[in-house]
């Protein structure tokens, strides 16, 4: 036996071994510097003092704080904050769905026959992709930082970061989900002589409908937490509200909120996996 | 004339692209001409170039070399748009039906309208097909026993019923021909006869083309007045049924690793004729 496993070795060496192992190689030269580069230091976490500072926190946290008053407070900002996220991912999609149907090369239909798109067809597509890059390379928080110069402190200028970076996350992304997903329906389609739309509502979306509307929702998670970010420089919301706490070292009211944030996030989680029963 | 190819070589466009070395032709240097309502069977091996020779009818290959033109129009000298709207005039059917599993039967047979639907359009009947198209999706699922899936979704369908379901949608398009590849493969003898009865009286109702690949020799020589033989990308044979000879079939089939379905032992020896 181990006979003929030597003979396989030597006649057939695995093509694929090398590749990896030097792949593992590099992947650890590279990691090296960049713990260094970054002070990764997790044992400071550890000293005496880090840990009576963290304790005196944590110890203001219980009890949570819940007077009526501030309740109704946190509802108020809840609502801001769950309504800046909605609206800024609606504000997305509105850009970010033709953005990817411009981006995707699997509803080409010069690409047909040659394989090549008209240079029209790749500029144009470029330019989309450029865009893109260009939305979500600019965090949301400088966005915001932007915005509340130009509209001033409050929601609007949550609700438009958001529109803008979640624009372009969610253009390439829907785009990359568009081309990974079977596109021999789509492809018929437009080899029959649809339109680019008709292929897509038609053959691409049915393919991809779960995958698509999974990721949405999860951008609304992370929409929501985003927002609260964005309060932390006046743009409203419950983010605003926890910035004041923090600074007045109320631990309870920042625990109430943190809970707050917890179910929000297990909200949006029953949401997607809801629709996603429905859709599969 | 609705089809006419004159020397062409077409490679298969993943090779075409790629930049490597250029492989071998799917087809070479192929002649043929198909006229309007004319009812043809493509036979030969498996890789003999028979979904090349269908989807370069399609406008779905383009020619490396030779001459290609489709009712008298020759789509890769025309611009981009107008060969696009030449090919809402073909109808092809792919071997394994095009149909996302999550969709139900009627929109996947309405699709077959869409080259003729607008976007506002194709989107309504999407949302809700309405009497009068879910009518005529139930009428050509009808034609192959299927009329009682019409709200199922497509993948609670057997594999036969799915091919039958691509078919129902090539009876709702309005093509003037009908590229057809190997539509008989998932069915059982009985539902492969009713089916090609189906496919041949809606394309002799509408002069509709006919161009169909098949698998089953005996089929095409009973159903088929022309039979075109293909073997390596180049033609075998192009001859009306009654030319067609047990000899050419097996010559046809001869070491291509695929026997055809007819009894092969039974052809073995006529093979040496057939070389002559």
């Amino acid at each position: 036996m181990s006979a003929s496993a030597l003979t396989i070795r030597s006649q057939h060496p695995d093509p694929a071994w090398r590749g990896r192992v030097m792949g593992s190689i590099i992947a650890l030269v590279l990691l090296w510097p960049m713990l260094v580069a970054s002070e990764f230091k997790p044992w400071t976490l550890l000293d005496a003092q880090s840990l009576r500072a963290t304790g005196r926190f944590l110890a203001d946290f219980v009890p949570p704080a819940h007077s009526a008053e501030f309740l109704q407070l946190m509802l108020t900002a809840t609502w801001q904050t769950v309504a800046m996220a909605t609206a800024g991912l609606t504000l997305a999609l509105l850009g970010a769905i033709p953005l990817s149907l411009l981006v995707t090369q699997s509803l080409s239909i010069s690409r047909l026959g040659s394989g090549r798109m008209r240079w029209a067809g790749v500029l144009i597509r470029q330019g989309a992709r450029w865009l893109l890059v260009l939305l979500r390379s600019v965090p949301e928080l400088v966005w915001a930082l932007l915005f509340v110069r130009i509209v001033g402190l409050g929601p609007t200028a949550g609700v438009l970061a958001i529109a803008l970076t979640y624009c372009g996350m969610l253009g390439k992304v829907y785009a990359e989900i568009l081309e990974s997903s079977d596109a021999h329906a789509s492809e018929s389609l437009l080899k029959n002589g649809s339109s680019r739309l008709s292929a897509l509502l038609y053959g691409a979306l049915p393919e991809a409908a779960s995958e698509l509307v999974s990721y949405t929702t999860y951008r609304w998670e992370c929409a929501i937490r985003g927002s609260v970010i964005m309060g932390f420089v006046g743009a409203g919301g419950l983010g605003q509200r926890m910035d004041e706490s923090m600074k007045m070292l109320a631990g309870g009211e920042v625990a109430t909120m943190l809970i707050i944030f917890v179910l929000l996030v297990a909200c949006a989680d029953l949401v997607s996996s809801f629709l996603r029963k429905r859709l599969s | 004339m609705s089809f006419v190819l004159r020397g062409a070589s077409v490679r298969h466009p993943s090779t075409a692209t790629s930049g490597r070395a250029p492989a071998g032709f799917a087809l070479n240097d192929v002649s043929l001409s198909i006229g309007q309502g004319e009812q043809v069977a493509l036979i030969g091996p498996s890789g003999a170039g028979k979904t090349t020779l269908l989807h370069t009818f399609a406008c779905a290959h383009r020619l490396q070399a030779g001459e290609f033109s489709a009712f008298g129009l020759s789509p890769w000298a025309l611009p981009h748009a107008q060969r696009h709207l030449l090919r809402a005039r073909l109808f092809l059917a792919p071997q394994t039906p095009p149909l996302p599993p999550r969709q139900r039967v009627v929109t996947a047979v309405l699709a077959g309208r869409l080259p003729q639907w607008g976007f506002w359009r194709a989107l309504a009947a999407l949302i809700k097909p309405g009497e009068r198209n879910a009518q005529i999706a139930y009428d050509a699922l009808a034609r192959f026993n299927l009329q009682d899936k019409l709200y199922a979704r497509v993948d609670r369908l057997s594999g036969g019923e799915r091919q039958r379901c691509g078919m129902a949608r090539l009876l709702v398009s309005s093509a003037e021909a009908f590229l057809v590849d190997e539509p008989l493969s998932a069915l059982d003898p009985a539902l492969a006869l009713q089916t090609l009865a189906a496919l041949q009286q809606e394309s002799a109702s509408r002069n509709a083309t006919l161009i169909c690949s098949l698998h089953q020799v005996e089929l095409a020589r009973s159903h088929f007045p022309r039979i075109v033989g293909l073997r390596d990308g180049r033609i075998m044979f192009d001859a009306p049924r009654a030319q067609v000879t047990d000899a050419m079939i097996a010559a046809l089939y001869q070491n291509a690793g695929s026997t055809p379905a007819t009894d092969a032992d039974q052809l073995r020896p006529v093979v040496i004729v057939a070389h002559c």
